[in-house]
């Protein structure tokens, strides 16, 4: 088991610890509903050094990566960030990840229990190619500042211009009192925030300054309980939940990262191709439930009498007040509207497809 | 140190003699594991129970765990106010609490199995 370089600051912290991915990781330093609504109404502060940091260097770095990755990364400018899918030959999902563009190299950060597995994957692929990839995840840390007061927060503590740093933008600058810290506005709550990556040996001096820095503005420290709920909230995939080998991007509603560009061949794009041709045979849906009962992955959905598919993931949302939940059903029951119900240990509960995202910032109001 | 005028499973429930029943219940320990509750599920009254077996059900924001019989008997009350406040369990889950009244039908119901509180804490200490 990895002890996250912030384990001390965790335990003065009072966090209930679990293992994740590998790693011993916060749970929750209080009650998870209320750190997911204080990340919605301020802001959070999230080790994720759990996540696993990679880098690829050389002359066809590029190549490499859109050798394996599903978006298009060859076009990307420095400073861009974007999400994209690690297939297998069929187009199952071997992992999700963001990739970052740096002038000199792309820096790749992957799901902390598919990390070895994915380094042998890319490492497998480059053969040929001018391109080394490097694991840099026990050497640097990552963590997360997300919600509304994120740019408040941070701004003091850098000299990059966050206002003229856009979503999905990635910079170095000095913050924290380190000289070359790389901030990216990116994130997995729906909220705007940043995650930041900087020497293992200065994480627990630089969390507990941003806590600090944070505390007037409501900043809490927040555990993966909550980021599970805020992330689903917002209506973004778990590697494990809702993707994994047996399951496609184009179906679990991915196929905004999955770029069918002439002349570029990547792993699983000719099932892929196939599978957007046709259109997939089920898809993704979310779900409202009823009752105290929250969906658990793998709790089965019906329609009366007829079994749909099973449930990836739930929990109660602070934000909408309900029970949400994600889950594969045929496509031609993933209308919006659609009656299912869920069983829950033998009790049937009602429930009914919604459109994801549960919740957008940028859209207040729920659907 | 948990309460020493009962006796608890490794599963972490706990029963207290009281004259002609055992009240039941879960541990601290038990509620900080499952952390935020959500839902309590309880037995019937009149339901009869082998030592061990489960009778209901606790959920939290991120878990699910059944709830075993720490002594055979009948369940001549439930709490019934506890499935609507949660926070019973959270705050005092040795006392107001408690989930089941149970009458053991035969002997001690296997309450002289169960472990003292020294010994329960033992159980506790890779935690």
């Amino acid at each position: 088991m990895n002890e996250s370089p912030l384990a001390a600051t965790h335990a003065r912290l009072g966090a209930r610890m679990t293992a994740f991915g590998g790693w011993r990781m916060p749970v929750q330093y209080g009650p998870i509903l209320e750190e997911a609504s204080a990340v919605r109404s301020a802001a959070g502060l999230f080790d994720l050094c759990h996540m696993g940091r990679l880098r690829i260097r050389g002359g066809d770095a590029l190549l490499l990566a859109d050798r394996v990755l599903t978006n298009d990364v060859a076009p990307m400018k420095p400073g861009e960030a974007r999400y994209a899918l690690l297939c297998n030959p069929d187009g199952g999902v071997i992992d999700d990840v963001l990739v970052y563009r740096e002038p000199d190299s792309l820096f790749v950060v992957v799901n902390a229990g598919n990390r070895e597995r994915d380094v042998e994957w890319i490492r497998r692929h480059a053969s040929g190619l001018d391109a080394k990839l490097e694991d840099l995840s026990e050497a640097l840390a990552m963590v997360a500042i997300q919600g509304p007061m994120s740019a408040r927060i941070l701004s003091p503590l850098t000299d990059l211009d966050l206002a003229g740093l856009r979503y999905y933008r990635c910079a170095r600058a000095r913050a924290l009192d380190l000289p070359d810290v790389l901030l990216a506005r990116t994130g997995y709550t729906g909220e705007d925030g940043f995650e930041l990556f900087l020497p293992v040996g200065e994480a627990e001096r630089a969390f507990a300054a941003l806590l600090q820095a944070g505390a007037p503005h409501g900043l809490k420290p927040i555990g993966l309980g909550a980021r599970d709920t805020l992330r689903l909230e917002a209506g973004m995939p778990l590697y494990g939940h809702e993707i994994d080998e047996t399951t496609n991007p184009i179906e679990a509603g991915l196929a905004f990262a999955v770029r069918f560009t002439p002349g570029k061949d990547f792993v699983g794009r000719k099932p892929l191709e196939a599978v957007a041709g046709t259109g997939p045979a089920r898809r993704l849906v979310g779900f409202r439930s009823e009752g105290p009962r929250i969906p658990r992955q793998g709790y089965v959905l019906y329609e009366e009498d007829e079994r749909l598919g099973a449930v990836c993931s739930g929990t109660r949302s602070p934000t909408l007040g309900t029970n949400i939940g994600t889950g594969y059903v045929p496509t031609a029951k993933a209308s919006p509207g659609t009656r299912l119900s869920l069983d829950v240990h033998g009790e049937r509960v009602p429930a009914e497809i919604v459109p994801l995202p549960f919740y957008s910032r940028t859209r207040k109001t729920t659907r | 140190m948990r309460p020493n005028d009962r006796r608890y499973s490794e599963t972490h429930e706990w029963a207290k003699p009281e004259p002609g029943s055992y009240l039941v219940g879960i541990t601290d320990f038990a509620v900080e594991q499952l952390g935020d509750l959500t839902f309590l599920k309880l037995p019937p009254v009149g339901r009869k129970l082998r030592q061990g077996e489960a009778f209901g059900e606790i959920e939290s924001v991120k878990a699910v765990s059944e709830l075993y019989a720490p002594v055979a008997g009948t369940v001549l009350e439930v709490n019934a106010a506890a499935p609507d406040a949660l926070e019973l369990v959270r705050q005092d889950p040795f006392a107001a609490g408690w989930f089941l009244r149970i009458r053991a039908e035969s002997g001690d119901g296997g309450y002289g199995k169960l472990l003292a509180a020294d010994a329960y804490e033992k159980t506790l200490g890779a935690h």
